[in-house]
């Protein structure tokens, strides 16, 4: 199947976000779009579902602090119990005051590091992988929509592109699958 | 227009009576002799004697809970012991008995101060809240500037019935009032250049007038800015905004060395003046949400969205984070440290007040960050008011163990006098902020960010 997709480029993010509410009103289907920064708001106006990453970060900031308690449980109770400052340390609740700074560190840095891997595994970018980005200048000055073609009249959707302030049109067929 | 509703003005009444009826009880039941103390004492004795084989148990893991928690026996008594040496009736007092009569008669008066600094508190840091909006030239709230200055309408009456009561508490309050304990104490001498009677009171005037001029100034501001068609008034209130922050943050600190430190005179912490600011900014704060989403409910404020809502759950949520970091901050370091003369401070809390000392860190900090953590959450109208009630309850407790165990010490109960204070000071402040929201339009005309604020959006 050969997908077909057209690419209206703006060069305005408010003509961009009016654009996008457009075409979604006259039901066609936005693939993707392309910005040089983030546009605000504009997740929305594509319809986007709404990020899940909070919660991830939510639930490895429990694995950071879960990380910390048995770590120091370990090294300093267990394993080769540490006197700290004349403190007891027999159990880990006595001592738990000092280990304090440590589980928030950790948790901290388990939720932060871990959120942006996720982020770079749901975006699929990894090191040396080539940029998605079908014209350079979205990284500069330029705003880019792709929309589907396949089962629509594309002189018609061309028409309509226009009407919508894109300053350039191209239709791209792209012979694998996607 | 807002007026108070006449079922919630008839509660506000109901509150101050029943409350002043609980406070006046309070004070003249307060033991006024010795012999009264020894029947006290007695009859605490055989009642203690009954419910013994029950409770005996659960005492004994109580009393040692600082010693095992140190791994050294004895070691909570021996700091009490030198705790209550530091107090005026360790050295003064002729017997036990003494001791305790000046306790209990402490008592209503500790009840009263907490209730009373704890409403002031949340005016104040309305205020407080309500400069930094003006001298940030913050563009989003604009639309809850009637409501903040509807709150802080009750500094005045809150901070002069403050005012009396540390300036008449006396002794009762402030050991280093007593000068027959100064006499023979070194480091009290050491100190008396600043605690001392009268620049006590002139400290405490200088608040009061600097707090409620601001008050004052910038509503008749606020209020004339509605009127005129130039920034006038708007850049005026923007300066004195901006000195009245400098003037709180140096005042705040002496205040609550003042009012607070100064109850146990040799016990300091650097960080105290921080803790008291966090304690009250957030309550403060926490007040904002609730008579916005009251306000919000009988739909006088339209034009405050969500949005605005969101924002102020937000601070709620990052300020209760901030008491507990500094919480934590003077507790971890003083636990470190492990200096008797600095320690005596948390021993007491955690030996006396164990449920009300941890108790209050679940509702101030568990509670709020578990509540308020998801995003929407911070929208819902009543997810805000049970995280709201979490941290006034909290915070209120948070006073209350600022005040009473260094005042009256063992002898605490949450009875009449405790609940007395807190009804006639919450009716007091609902029948006067409910008044002060009510006298003009809720929307602040011709504000310069009005527009900015009513387009509120993220």
């Amino acid at each position: 199947m050969a997908a077909t997709k057209i690419h209206a480029i703006y060069t305005d993010d408010d003509l961009l976000m009016q654009a996008v509410k457009q075409t979604r009103a006259a039901n066609y289907h936005i693939s993707e779009v392309f910005t040089p920064f983030p546009v605000h708001g504009l997740d929305h106006a594509v319809g986007l579902a709404p990020t899940r990453i909070a919660i991830t970060s939510f639930l490895y900031g429990l694995v950071g602090l879960s990380v910390a308690v048995a770590m120091m449980n370990f090294m300093m109770i267990h394993d080769w119990p540490q006197n700290i400052g004349g403190k007891p340390s027999f159990t880990y609740y006595q001592n738990m005051p000092a280990f304090i700074p440590i589980m928030f560190e950790l948790t901290v840095f388990f939720a932060g590091h871990l959120m942006v891997i996720t982020f770079y595994m749901r975006s699929k970018l990894w090191p040396f992988k080539k940029a998605e980005n079908p014209d350079v200048r979205t990284t500069d000055d330029h705003f880019l929509m792709e929309v589907d073609a396949d089962n629509h009249d594309v002189e018609k959707l061309t028409k309509f592109l226009y009407d919508t302030g894109a300053s350039e049109i191209s239709l791209i067929e792209n012979e694998q699958d996607h | 227009m807002y007026t108070l509703p006449k079922n919630l003005k008839l509660f506000s009444i109901i509150l101050i009576v029943v409350g002043l009826a609980g406070i006046i009880f309070g004070f003249l039941t307060t033991p006024k002799t010795i012999d009264d103390v020894k029947k006290i004492m007695a009859e605490q004795e055989s009642h203690h004697g009954e419910s013994h084989a029950v409770a005996g148990h659960e005492e004994g893991e109580t009393a040692n809970f600082v010693d095992e928690a140190r791994g050294q026996e004895g070691y909570s008594e021996n700091a009490m012991q030198h705790a209550t040496d530091l107090k005026p009736e360790g050295h003064g007092a002729a017997s036990h008995e003494e001791h305790v009569l000046h306790q209990l008669q402490t008592r209503p008066w500790s009840a009263t101060f907490v209730a009373a600094f704890f409403f002031m508190m949340l005016a104040l840091g309305a205020l407080v809240f309500y400069a930094i909006q003006y001298a940030s030239q913050a563009g989003w709230s604009p639309v809850l500037y009637r409501v903040m200055e509807g709150i802080t309408s009750y500094l005045l009456p809150g901070s002069v019935i403050v005012f009396l009561i540390v300036v008449f508490a006396g002794t009762h309050f402030y050991p280093w009032q007593n000068h027959e304990l100064v006499a023979e104490d070194k480091i009290l001498q050491a100190k008396s250049g600043y605690l001392n009677f009268p620049f006590f009171i002139i400290r405490a005037v200088i608040y009061l007038l600097g707090w409620n001029l601001y008050r004052y100034f910038s509503r008749k501001n606020s209020l004339a800015q509605a009127e005129t068609n130039n920034y006038g008034p708007y850049r005026k209130n923007f300066k004195a905004s901006v000195l009245f922050l400098v003037f709180f943050l140096l005042t705040e600190a002496t205040m609550s060395w003042d009012w607070f430190m100064s109850m146990t005179p040799h016990w300091y912490s650097t960080l105290f003046a921080w803790y008291i600011f966090a304690s009250m900014f957030v309550s403060a704060i926490t007040v904002i949400a609730l008579v916005t989403i009251h306000l919000k409910g009988r739909g006088l404020i339209p034009f405050v969205s969500d949005k605005h809502l969101h924002d102020l759950a937000k601070f709620m949520f990052a300020f209760s984070i901030f008491w507990t970091y500094l919480w934590f901050g003077q507790f971890m370091l003083i636990w470190y440290a492990n200096i008797p003369e600095e320690v005596t401070y948390f021993i007491i809390r955690i030996q006396e007040y164990k449920v009300l000392f941890f108790g209050m860190l679940i509702l101030n900090f568990v509670f709020p960050i578990l509540v308020l953590m998801n995003s929407d959450y911070k929208r819902i109208p009543w997810f805000v008011v049970i995280a709201a009630v979490f941290i006034l309850v909290g915070h209120y407790i948070d006073i209350f163990l600022l005040v009473m165990p260094s005042t009256v010490g063992h002898n605490w109960h949450f009875g009449i006098p405790e609940i007395g204070a807190t009804l006639f000071f919450l009716g007091l402040f609902i029948f006067i902020v409910g008044n002060g929201l009510g006298k003009v339009s809720l929307r602040p005309k011709n504000d310069p960010f009005i527009r900015e604020s009513e387009n509120y959006h993220f």
